[in-house]
């Protein structure tokens, strides 16, 4: 019996050495970074171009009260009692937050975005459940965050924080009150010392604004964007970098900025871009007395399209004529040799489906229970400006820049999808099996190629020394439509041509609203 | 009589060698979404298909090691979705019986079986249920006591599976938050399988039940799509059957069928619900003629 036990005690041995052998824990890129150290403060973001603010001094703020006031003094302590019992925890919330505000709050919205970009599953009569924004936790959960709705919600979010950074600065000039460490310098200080001045405190109109914004985007996550405020603003106090008049002004701040940008959405006319069955009828009828092919959703069952009248929706650098101006010709006709001859190269592709074509199509797909395309620019972009040393009213500035270009981009492209219901190579060519699921949507013009295109233009001016492969990465995003097999050439080429037009006017934008 | 695999209580004799090809199939129209049993019109039927080349070598009567590698197609038969194929993974096993026991007609021996598995190409990982393996590099390591009565027999075992964490093709991902990363934590797997039957001298049949839990990992959420660092669960019960031909003992073949069982005490947790069959022909022989025994 001993050799037994030596037997069950060596088995049991292997089993927990196998399990304890060093940690499998997964880190992310952004996971550890140091605080934020901006190569210029951008004292004077006061002065930049708002968005939809009619100016930066639109929203009052209160002067503060004196640094040598007893109040402002009690705040000081407060900083001081919290910093005397610092925990682990609380300095790892430090370290999250000081790498900055807006990078950890886009890396929230794409979160939120991912989580959210499911599919309805269907009824049992085969219709589908459409999310609704007044009951968001019942299935399906509001939002459905598709391709569409991403950079609209990023859109909104980003924009709105950029005005009440700008409107921040505006008051931090104004008032001058300086950082609660320049006043005590007994103050233990975890961000990087600048002159800014600290009151209203810019991190917090960020909150207030993505608070405020995602109210509306994310009504199901408020448990979680709250926890997420609160964690922030503790972390402000704790660093040392605000007192917690700073704060309060600054959300309320943020807030009542985020309020224009709340009723705006509300009357973009997003919320009528589902449609109804007469419209997606008229559709195809309006396809087929061009006498073309039209397009239908090769989901079983057969799922109304997304987002049809998304092209509908208020764009943010341009006017609605200019929007349908940007339109472009219509695709190959469906019956013409043309549209033939691109199916057969998709079908080319796909019967060539090499690892690398996998690799290509996998890294850029951005499909169902991910940020989307424009969430993946933005990682692009939040990567990139990691590096550069922006201020954290640049860094706003050109999320904003970035997510409304993007909006732009789905606003045009969707409005092109819509106005030509061009069927999928699938649905020309059932042989077609594709390397990623095929979006719910007509094909002409690709988004990816549109956002990609819109993207790396917009990109490309703000980081300009990475130009070339911002246009090699839209190159190989708007590629891997086609070798996934589920657009043709025409879509991804016409596409990328159209993006980069959108991404001019972001250009111009950029170069007339006093940054640069 | 001929050893097969790293999951039974049979043992190959010193210097003897089997090699031999195993073809499998298996398919599924119903999975679990989490615990939640359904279809998905989308994919239909989900098929895979196996060649397997394995062999087995008897270093002593008591250790053997076996080494086995697969070409694996996938296949959905509705959707759009394009099946895969390619090699898959290399395994290499040692299985060591360290205690044996008579007590009359009855036997007992321990086994103790280490076992390692990688991928033997660069498959793409992150397009489940189509991809043709989770790409992770395994440490196994399984116990496993063997009974026999006559020629009747019982095993158990139990393994505990290590997996290497994986690199996808994406550089972010969703699982129940977000990950910037294209590394997937892993988690690991925890098996028991049970096996009795009849272990003759020319046939060897077996009813199998094998449990798999992996340790960790998350649902797929409603309507999504499978991820690799889900926590699979299921219960497979079977036949396994082995013939050694008498005209010509160097020669046998193998076969089986499997079924994943549902129900709410047996039911799977984000995978299939399949069901497969697999059929083999294995060729033994002594390295060295002198080593041969009557058996």
């Amino acid at each position: 019996m001993k050799k037994v036990f030596l037997f069950l005690t060596g088995v049991i041995g292997v089993v927990i050495l196998l399990q304890v052998s060093c940690s499998k824990a997964v880190a992310g890129r952004t996971d550890n970074l140091p605080p934020l150290a901006s190569s210029d403060i951008d004292a004077n973001a006061g002065d930049w171009k708002p968005v939809l603010l009619t100016s930066a001094s639109e929203i009052a703020v209160s002067a503060p009260v004196a640094t040598t006031t007893p109040d402002y003094i009690a705040q000081v302590n407060e900083i001081k009692t919290w910093q005397a019992n610092i925990t682990a925890d609380e300095k790892r919330i430090i370290d999250y937050w000081g790498a900055g505000a807006i990078l950890r709050w886009n890396e929230i919205m794409r979160d939120l975005v991912a989580k959210h970009n499911l599919p309805p599953y269907q009824n049992d009569d085969g219709t589908y459940p459409v999310p609704s924004a007044s009951n968001p936790l019942a299935y399906p959960q509001f939002p459905f965050a598709n391709p569409p709705f991403a950079p609209r919600a990023y859109a909104y979010i980003s924009a709105a924080q950029y005005d009440a950074v700008v409107a921040a600065y505006y008051y931090k000039r104004l008032y001058n009150r300086s950082a609660p460490f320049k006043v005590d310098s007994s103050i233990k200080v975890y961000v990087t010392k600048t002159d800014l001045p600290s009151y209203p405190s810019e991190d917090a109109a960020i909150i207030g604004a993505a608070v405020e914004t995602m109210k509306l985007l994310f009504p199901g996550d408020q448990d979680y964007i709250q926890q997420k405020a609160e964690e922030h603003k503790r972390a402000r106090i704790l660093s040392g970098a605000n007192v917690r008049s700073d704060l309060e002004a600054g959300e309320a701040l943020g807030k009542a900025v985020a309020q224009k940008f709340v009723a705006r959405a509300r009357t973009d006319r997003a919320g009528a871009a589902g449609g109804n069955q007469a419209i997606w009828t008229q559709m195809e009828n309006d396809a087929i007395a061009r006498g073309e092919t039209p397009w239908y959703s090769l989901e079983l069952p057969k799922r109304p399209p997304m987002l049809p009248l998304f092209g509908k929706v208020k764009t943010f650098l341009f006017d609605s004529l200019t929007a349908v101006s940007l339109r472009p010709g219509p695709p190959p006709s469906t019956s013409s040799k043309n549209m033939e001859d691109e199916t057969k190269e998709i079908y080319g592709y796909v019967k060539n489906d090499t690892r690398e074509n996998y690799r290509i199509v996998h890294f850029w797909a951005d499909g169902v229970a991910t940020y989307t395309p424009p969430g993946h620019w933005n990682a692009i972009a939040a990567e990139d400006f990691i590096t550069k040393n922006f201020s954290e009213a640049r860094w706003a500035r050109n999320m904003a820049l970035l997510n409304m270009t993007l909006m732009d981009a789905a606003i045009v492209c969707w409005d092109t999808k819509y106005f030509y219901f061009n069927p999928r190579p699938t649905q020309l060519d059932p042989k077609i099996k594709t390397l990623t699921g095929i979006p719910n949507f007509p094909a002409y013009i690709s988004g990816h190629s549109t956002f990609s295109g819109a993207a790396a233009t917009i990109l490309s001016h703000i980081v300009p020394d990475k130009a070339t492969q911002y246009a090699a990465m839209a190159q190989e995003a708007s590629l891997s439509r086609m070798l996934a097999g589920i657009h043709y050439r025409s879509d991804c080429e016409i596409g990328l041509q159209v993006g980069n037009s959108i991404g001019n006017y972001a250009v111009q934008r950029a170069q007339t609203d006093g940054a640069e | 009589m001929h050893a097969q695999t790293d999951i039974d209580g049979i043992m190959m004799n010193k210097n003897q060698i089997c090699i031999g090809p195993t073809y499998s199939h298996s398919a599924w129209d119903e999975y679990w979404e989490g615990k939640l049993k359904r279809n998905n019109l989308n994919l239909g039927t989900v098929s895979t298909q196996s060649m397997m080349i394995g062999a087995n070598y008897g270093i002593t009567d008591d250790l053997n090691i076996m080494a086995m590698g697969n070409y694996v197609w996938t296949k959905a038969s509705a959707g759009t979705l394009h099946g895969v194929n390619g090699v898959q993974d290399l395994s290499v096993f040692a299985k060591w019986k360290a205690y044996k026991k008579k007590f009359g007609k009855s036997k007992l021996s321990l086994i103790a079986i280490g076992g390692f598995s990688t991928p033997l190409s660069n498959y793409v990982i992150d397009y489940l249920p189509l991809s043709i393996g989770m790409g992770s590099s395994v440490l196994m390591g399984r116990g496993m006591i063997d009974y026999t009565y006559k020629r009747w027999s019982a095993t158990i075992s139990g393994t505990y599976s290590r997996r290497s964490n994986i690199d996808i093709d994406r550089t972010a991902y969703y699982s129940e938050q977000g990950m910037i990363t294209k590394e997937v934590e892993m988690p690991d797997v925890l098996s028991f399988n049970f096996r009795a039957g009849y272990r003759g001298r020319y046939l060897i049949a077996e009813a199998v039940l094998n449990v798999m839990n992996t340790q960790g990992g998350y649902d797929i959420t409603r309507n999504n799509m499978p991820f690799p660092s889900n926590d699979m669960d299921a219960t497979t019960a079977g036949v396994n059957l082995k013939y050694t031909f008498k005209f010509h003992t160097n020669l046998a073949v193998v076969g089986g069928v499997t079924h994943t069982l549902g129900g709410d005490f047996f039911g799977g947790r984000n995978v299939g619900q399949a069901t497969g069959y697999n059929a083999g022909i294995f060729y033994a022989f002594y390295l060295n003629k002198k080593d041969k025994k009557q058996n």
